[in-house]
């Protein structure tokens, strides 16, 4: 009863401003601009495959990354001197404090065909390289602003694991490659699920990052659906309708990302 | 002699500039059940963990048999270790954590299967094999653990205060099961604990440790019997420690009184420390022929097998276990007889312990739990 009362305000929150958004959704994903039942917006959001696959592999791809270069780095600062760590994970959420519209426009400046990037190219005598407006481009934008959400959680297990979990495993026979892959790695899975969801689900439905990267040529979901509620296509009922979509796609993604958790293991943040 | 297995040589720790353990010598015969005893901070995990390969000493050698592992890494060493908190893989259910040595030496699976069910089957698990680790109680956990270490066939098993965890009665229990599995296989046991009645019940032999040196070295019997110094004495069961003087061989005047001995090699008028167990001292009226001494009871406690009774002699306090009662207030009379003497020579322990005026089962409570802590 107590903790029913502490958790009031948010329940109210939750209601009011995300059951009810979310339902609202869903009515108009169901209904013309009439408010007359239909399907047609669901059969509508068809024609846009290309941009729900492109939005999903390019979101996909940065998420591979993001693993890629965040796990070696959470593993090397778990294991750095504990007044070390604290510093490192500073650096780590040190551009999370800026705007992230900066952030992002600051790499346009960068990779601009005239941008700096190129210009000192160009000083040394090399070949400008055209980056902007590339998908090249959205997925660097979508790895540099979403990989502290792949170290963090990962960081956060790979800390609790005890260290003489380790031991009993190099006493039992295991070098450091078999400690890796046969104790870490699988004890880590719940921070890296959690990570991968953090970053994914965010990098699929991002539309500022393709919109100020991508151009016009890199249209994600999420640029499909702001421009059918502020663009010229206005149309809330098929937006409502891809969002709908979106939604159900990232919830299987998310299905099958944890399967691959066979739900023996320790507690970590794992989201969903 | 057994075959040496295990031998440090002039092994010196230090950690963070702190002498952890200084010219340490110890010779483990193959097939030994030896436990390494002392209170937290005297370094017996530390020579665990130097024999597991963990700690590399500063100086001084490792050898097992007649090789020396200085160098060698944890997992190429013959041995494996039971840790404190048990350290099982919580990914992994029962029986994957009893196959993760296995699987790492390539055996095969039929091979495994039947170890891991001989296995469950030594330490009373049969039919966990599937459960998951988290779902298994203390003394169970504890259970993987052995099976774990044990299915690596290893030829030494180290055990660094592996009962500490579990309440008294599953301790016992353990204690006896752990004896029968190292009398079963005939393995060497390297046994750390700071619980002195777990070391003389379990082991061949009982190295006693303080402050990073061996204090004694023998099997629980002379420990108990014949300890070599007052922080032997005193940390082995109780004992009340006074100051005496060998007069001469088979001589020893304490608490005033000439006393027949069966110790010798003193010399003339040597200073010593004189032992008497509480149980070997017997109660009897003031004034008869075998009052040695007299003194006032302070204290009774009703132990459950015996009574437990604080008695003031000239302002030294003697603890006294029997099964005779008396009242607070009584004046009784001590009495001894040769054998119930133990003499030691003088020590650095000398005079800071063996006196029962500060007594209280409180403290050694609070004593006790302090030990059981985790200890590096």
């Amino acid at each position: 009863m107590r903790t029913k009362l502490i958790s009031a305000p948010y329940t109210i929150w939750m209601t009011l401003f995300i059951i009810v958004p979310m339902g609202l959704v869903a009515f108009f994903a169901f209904t013309d601009k009439s408010g007359a039942f239909t399907l047609d917006n669901i059969a509508r959001v068809g024609q846009y495959s290309n941009v729900f696959l492109r939005s999903i592999w390019l979101g996909a791809l940065a998420t591979f990354i993001s693993l890629l270069l965040g796990y070696p780095l959470a593993y090397t600062i778990a294991k750095a001197a504990p007044n070390r760590q604290s510093f490192l994970i500073l650096l780590i959420m040190l551009p999370m404090w800026m705007n992230f519209l900066l952030r992002t426009y600051a790499w346009m400046s960068l990779l601009e065909d005239n941008g700096l990037i190129n210009n000192m190219l160009a000083a040394v005598g090399l070949p400008r390289i055209h980056m902007i407006n590339t998908a090249g481009a959205v997925v660097l934008g979508m790895v540099y602003n979403y990989i502290p959400y792949m170290i963090l959680p990962i960081y956060s297990v790979l800390t609790k694991i005890d260290n003489s979990v380790i031991e009993a495993a190099q006493d039992l026979g295991a070098n450091n490659r078999n400690v890796f892959l046969k104790v870490v790695l699988p004890m880590s899975m719940p921070g890296v699920i959690s990570g991968v969801t953090m970053v994914f689900v965010p990098a699929v439905s991002t539309f500022i990052i393709s919109k100020m990267l991508g151009g016009g040529g890199n249209l994600l979901i999420g640029d499909l659906i702001d421009m059918q509620f502020l663009g010229s296509a206005y149309n809330p009922n098929l937006g409502s309708a891809i969002s709908l979509v979106l939604m159900v796609i990232i919830l299987i993604c998310m299905g099958i990302m944890n399967q691959f958790d066979d739900g023996e293991n320790v507690g970590g943040g794992m989201i969903l | 002699m057994l075959k040496p297995i295990i031998t440090l040589k002039d092994i010196a720790v230090s950690f963070d500039g702190e002498q952890v353990l200084k010219n340490f010598n110890l010779t483990i015969g193959d097939g030994e059940f030896v436990t390494l005893l002392g209170p937290s901070g005297c370094g017996k995990t530390t020579v665990l963990r130097t024999i597991g390969g963990f700690v590399t000493p500063d100086s001084g050698d490792v050898f097992f048999g007649d090789e020396k592992i200085n160098n060698v890494p944890p997992h190429k060493r013959a041995v494996n270790t039971i840790f404190q908190k048990y350290a099982l893989f919580p990914h992994l259910n029962v029986y994957e954590n009893i196959a993760f040595g296995m699987r790492l030496k390539g055996k095969k699976e039929d091979e495994i299967q039947k170890t891991v069910t001989e296995m469950l089957h030594m330490v009373n698990l049969n039919g966990m094999a599937h459960r998951g680790v988290g779902q298994l109680s203390g003394g169970q956990q504890q259970r993987v653990a052995i099976a774990r270490a044990l299915a690596n066939e290893p030829k030494v098993l180290l055990l660094d205060e592996p009962l500490s965890a579990l309440d008294l009665k599953l301790r016992k229990d353990m204690q006896n099961e752990l004896k029968k599995i190292q009398q079963a296989i005939g393995i060497t046991f390297i046994f750390v604990t700071h619980d002195q009645e777990e070391a003389l019940s379990m082991s061949d032999t009982v190295v006693v440790m303080d402050k990073g040196e061996i204090q004694q070295i023998g099997s629980p019997i002379d420990i108990y019997n014949e300890p070599k110094n007052a922080f032997v004495a005193d940390f082995i069961g109780e004992s009340n420690i006074l100051d005496g003087t060998m007069i001469e061989d088979y001589l020893v005047e304490v608490a005033g009184q000439r006393f027949k001995s069966l110790d010798r090699g003193f010399g003339k008028m040597a200073p010593v420390d004189v032992v008497i167990r509480p149980e070997d001292i017997d109660i009897v009226p003031t004034g008869s022929a075998a009052a040695h001494i007299n003194g006032v009871v302070t204290s009774v406690t009703f132990k459950g097998v015996h009574y437990e009774i604080i008695v003031d002699v000239d302002g030294f306090k003697w603890m006294i276990q029997t099964t005779d009662s008396a009242n607070v207030g009584d004046k009784i009379g001590l009495a001894l007889t040769p054998d119930d003497i133990h003499v030691m020579a003088k020590s650095v322990y000398s005079g800071t312990m063996g006196d029962y005026s500060t007594f209280s089962d409180e403290m050694e409570e609070a004593l006790q739990e302090e030990g059981s802590e985790h200890e590096d």
